[in-house]
């Protein structure tokens, strides 16, 4: 009897747990369009909107520069959300085409580094930095801006800083200075 | 203890009442021609174990277990299975640009090889999705020239 009393209690929470779950994700998902609508009523320069995203880019390399994994959490979320206000419409068609492919591509980088840890954060980062650096190419920019390069993170890896001086957001603490600038980008 | 038998009693009623609330079924016949196999030419042991390990939930085509229509473990089934594919759907993977084909090969190949994937909740009752340890070097391998030859 006790046993059937249990289970049944086991199988109720269950219920209400998984009920609440399914509540949740319905509440992010109106979320994310909320501010998808909002992002089309805003009509402002598409430029601004790319050093925005670049900004966040690089609070984020700070992060990891400084092995600070929640920050870059943090920092993660934000360029995730700056990414989905991206508007590529006073684009040509064809880089319009790409624009989306690489904003496409690096939020879902940017979601990932929001909930992972260190590591996980580090890979992302660097298939993120192409991405940026892609879109850059395409937008541009007016703020400094530098391609570093370190040669020993998976076969070797970039990312953009807007010093010259080289602090690696692959090694943190451990190798900060391993790495060269590649390109002065501005 | 009567109000524990009036508890009971309502668990009882709760719980047969959620089995009568519908489930969206992950069900299609049709295999679109995006689809990874169709595209590319994947040889038929790794097919085959991709099918079993994978497509389960990362394409449009579930072979469901017999226990899924008992709520609220088809609830749980089917959140899975909305999420693999959101993630991943192996039936769409031509309609991906070069660029979300790499992020895909590398996250697929970071998945299998730490073990992340398939995960251990759908491993424990699908013995046959499980990696060893050659199945997954086969698997990493072919992953790592698909992404390389893009």
């Amino acid at each position: 009897m006790k046993n059937f009393k249990m289970s049944i209690a086991a199988m109720l929470l269950l219920v209400v747990s998984f009920t609440n779950a399914q509540e949740k994700k319905k509440m992010n998902h109106n979320h994310a369009t909320m501010k998808m609508d909002h992002s089309k009523a805003m009509n402002m320069k598409s430029d601004a909107k790319a050093e925005a995203i670049l900004n966040d880019y690089l609070s984020l390399k700070d992060a990891l520069v400084a092995d600070d994994t929640k920050k870059a959490a943090i920092e993660g979320a934000k360029l995730a959300a700056s990414l989905k206000e991206f508007d590529e419409s006073s684009y040509t068609s064809e880089e319009q085409k790409e624009l989306r492919d690489i904003i496409e591509d690096a939020k879902e980088h940017a979601e990932h580094i929001s909930k992972s840890e260190i590591d996980h954060q580090r890979e992302h980062f660097k298939a993120l930095s192409k991405n940026i650096m892609d879109m850059e190419s395409i937008t541009g920019t007016t703020s400094a801006l530098y391609e570093q390069f370190c040669p020993m993170y998976n076969g070797g890896s970039s990312w953009l800083s807007s010093s010259d001086q080289v602090r690696n957001p692959y090694y943190g603490s451990k190798m900060s200075k391993c790495g060269k600038v590649k390109r002065v980008i501005n | 203890m009567k109000i524990v038998k009036i508890i009971a009693l309502i668990l009882v009623v709760v719980f047969v009442g959620i089995q009568f609330m519908p489930t969206e079924r992950n069900k299609s016949d049709i295999v679109p021609p995006t689809d990874f196999m169709l595209v590319n030419d994947v040889p038929s042991d790794i097919k085959n174990k991709l099918q079993i390990s994978c497509y389960d939930c990362h394409s449009n085509n579930t072979q469901y277990p017999w226990y899924n229509k008992v709520q609220p473990i088809a609830w749980f089934l089917e959140g899975h299975i909305k999420e693999g594919k959101a993630e991943l759907n192996f039936n769409e993977w031509d309609s991906l640009s070069s660029r979300r084909k790499a992020s895909k090969l590398r996250s697929i190949i970071k998945q299998i090889e730490s073990g992340e994937m398939p995960m251990a909740s759908y491993t424990l009752i699908h013995k046959k999705a499980t990696f060893s340890e050659e199945e997954t070097q086969k698997v990493v391998k072919y992953m790592e020239n698909l992404k390389d030859s893009l």
